[in-house]
């Protein structure tokens, strides 16, 4: 394993603060208030799932801490920046630097190969040197793909795209990872295998943020966050979270 | 390195859909080749025309002797005499000042033959009378021997100067010089004293409509035609006989300066027409105003040609827009993919262009190489023309007939910057329309 490639800096303050954040939809002459007012913080190296019924503004608070959408009100803070108050350019250069998203339908570019589409970031901080290529690469051997580095999508499995995802996430060296139903199209042995892999990302010092519906996923974070009608219903440390033991391996029957 | 990836990453996109690519490219090329060969075609009709022109000499004006159509006005046998006369070209000469000097010449069809080979038949020329000065004036160059002298034109010496056409053909084998040219239809033989180098036609004069054609001319010392021929010229055909009289068939002044052409036409005009302004058998060209007229012509040519081009151009990009934005709804995913992970509307905007423009310029840089094949292709065209539909070839003008596109230099990084503004002007609205997308609705985009 690549230390240098994983290797989270070291900080001391919170990834995300968020505090009493609103988003509100105008439709026609309605205001929908998808978020009333939600406040918490994710200290580094944190493992938080935020879960909810569907219309619990569960994807309204992943639009805005991935900066792809901007609050009504209340503040965002990544690190030193007020991500509300940032316009679209500015929301576009933190995305390519500071996050790590990680999607239910992989969302990887088909026409580039496994290496290509993880430094799609780094391709958009103008990043395209030799050593990019070869951070692309240890990433991709990271997430077990290093035979497989001029693959194109549709020539990988689901958990295999989702890997390459991963190391996709990871690439920017990201104030977290964001993950969005990462598991939702993945059988239940891969689910596992993605699962560990956060696990271990987590106890390297990552921060990650996942947005599940699933009990058996959030069972997996140290901390869960649920969401009602836009507001936060309860915030607390799990307890009996399921730890893999990753020293043993997943059965190997999908490593095709 | 980043340009020369998006480059790439552009190319490789359209190569996705090679078919689809290739028919908008079309659309592209088809409007870029007609641009160059439209241009080229243009060019190279109007070229020919002003080289006929100038064959003319922009400072000469000439003016011809028409024969007037035969009224029946009058009596039977009655032979009007019509044309200039030898007393307006000496008071024209006397009369404006900014005329340098006339050549008058009267010319006649004729036949000609060699009596000295008994297997040439009598070929069909005309035979022309003019002073020395002629020669200058026309710019016809003497290939072998000389032209005749003013002492041979005032003493009335029967010598000629043949055209190397007519030599060549009355004259198989042997060298013209001092041979007898013999006149069958007068009876009367000229020693050849040159044979001139071959002249390209001009332009018509005179209002007929071919080209003034000088391969078959025979030329004598105007002085000699006079004490031989008189003024009046008889014709017997079959039983008929007919007869005309005039004193020259054309004079053809030069002018001082250029600019006067114009302003002495003009008192030419006003002194010829003083007793007759209705006088119809004289009729005068202006080669300097023909010129200017031709000019303008192909102005006006270009400009109609270079709208058809913009109309297939403007088909053409209408095309890449068309695909372009068909693209960008069946890339709508990939966009939002793409704004999540940092690109910027800027970026969006960027690559779709790219594209675009590797659209447009494929097309411009093919139809440039198309196009530049033109001339090549009207040769095919007309070969192919003569040799399957020969009736319709014949009846076509000469001017079709002879003409060589001549490429327009302009034109090739004209069509090249028209074909890459077109590709960017049509690719920016779809380009735009990509990068205003709402990336969360993108990424949503099934």
């Amino acid at each position: 394993m690549n230390q240098t490639t994983i290797q989270s800096p070291a900080r001391t303050t919170n990834a995300v603060e968020i505090h009493e954040l609103q988003k509100h939809y105008v439709l026609k002459s309605e205001t929908v208030r998808a978020l009333r007012g939600v406040s918490f913080d994710v200290p580094q190296g944190d493992y938080v799932a935020i879960m909810g019924p569907s219309g619990s503004g569960k994807s309204t608070l992943l639009n805005l801490l991935g900066c792809l959408d901007q609050p009504t009100s209340g503040s965002f803070m990544l690190g030193d920046d007020n991500v509300a108050l940032m316009t679209d350019n500015e929301r576009s250069e933190i995305r390519s630097r500071r996050i790590g998203f990680v999607f239910q339908s992989y969302n990887l570019i088909q026409q580039l190969t496994v290496v290509e589409n993880i430094g799609v970031p780094l391709y958009y901080q103008g990043r395209n040197d030799r050593e990019s290529v070869k951070r692309c690469i240890d990433l991709a051997k990271l997430v077990g793909l290093g035979e497989r580095l001029d693959h194109r999508p549709n020539q990988l499995s689901g958990g295999q795209q989702q890997r390459v995802a991963i190391a996709r996430s990871l690439v920017n060296d990201p104030y977290f990872i964001l993950a969005d139903e990462a598991t939702g199209n993945l059988d239940s042995v891969t689910t596992e295998e993605i699962l560990r892999m956060f696990q271990r990302l987590n106890e390297e010092g990552r921060t990650i943020i996942m947005v599940t519906h699933e009990d058996e996923v959030s069972v997996h974070a140290k901390r869960i966050i649920r969401l009602k009608d836009g507001l936060i219903q309860s915030d607390i440390r799990s307890e009996n979270r399921v730890v893999y033991d990753l020293s043993k391996p997943v059965e190997r029957r999908v490593e095709d | 390195m980043i340009w020369f990836r998006t480059w790439k990453l552009g190319i490789k996109s359209l190569l996705l859909h090679p078919m689809r690519s290739v028919l908008t490219v079309l659309g592209i090329f088809i409007g870029v080749a007609s641009v160059i060969a439209l241009l080229a075609i243009g060019e190279g009709i109007s070229r020919k025309a002003q080289e006929q022109i100038e064959n003319l000499g922009a400072q000469n004006i000439m003016v011809r002797s028409i024969k007037p159509p035969d009224d029946g006005s009058g009596n039977f046998g009655e032979i009007k005499p019509y044309g200039l006369t030898r007393v307006e070209k000496d008071l024209m000469e006397r009369t404006i000042s900014t005329i340098d000097s006339t050549v008058s010449i009267r010319e006649m069809p004729m036949r000609f033959t060699y009596s000295g080979n008994a297997n040439i038949k009598p070929m069909d020329g005309r035979l022309v009378g003019c002073s020395p000065a002629y020669r200058e004036v026309v710019g016809l160059k003497i290939d072998r021997g000389h032209f005749f002298t003013d002492v041979e034109n005032d003493s009335a010496t029967p010598v000629c100067v043949i055209a190397a056409q007519l030599a060549g053909r009355l004259f198989p084998s042997e060298d013209p010089i001092h041979k007898l040219v013999f006149l069958p239809e007068e009876n009367v033989y000229y020693r050849i004293i040159g044979v001139l180098k071959h002249k390209d036609a001009t332009a018509a004069i005179g209002g007929s409509l071919s080209a003034q054609d000088f391969s078959m001319d025979v030329y004598i010392p105007i002085k000699t035609m006079q004490g031989q021929f008189g003024d009046t010229r008889q014709k017997r055909t079959g039983g008929s006989f007919t007869a005309e009289i005039f004193e020259l068939s054309q004079v053809t002044v030069r002018v001082r300066n250029v600019a006067d052409v114009p302003k002495t036409a003009r008192l030419i005009e006003t002194t010829l027409r003083r007793s007759d302004p209705k006088r119809e058998d004289i009729a005068m060209v202006v080669p300097y105003e023909l010129l200017e007229q031709a000019k303008v012509t192909k102005l006006m040519f270009m400009i109609f040609m270079g709208m058809i081009a913009a109309i297939s151009l403007i088909v053409g990009g209408i095309g890449i827009m068309n695909i372009m934005l068909a693209t960008v709804t069946e890339r709508t995913r990939e966009i939002g993919i793409r704004r999540a992970l940092g690109a910027k509307q800027r970026d969006i905007i960027h690559q779709f262009l790219v594209e675009t423009i590797v659209l447009s310029v494929v097309g411009g840089v093919t139809g440039i190489l198309v196009g530049l094949f033109c001339p090549i292709a009207v040769n095919g065209l007309r070969a192919g023309l003569e040799t399957f539909f020969p009736a319709m070839y014949a009846a076509m003008p000469d001017q079709i007939k002879d003409m060589t596109p001549e490429i327009v230099p302009s034109s090739v990084p004209l069509a090249f910057g028209i074909s890459v503004i077109v590709g960017v002007v049509f690719g920016l609205y779809p380009a735009i329309r990509a990068a205003k997308m709402d990336p969360i609705e993108a990424l949503r985009h099934e």
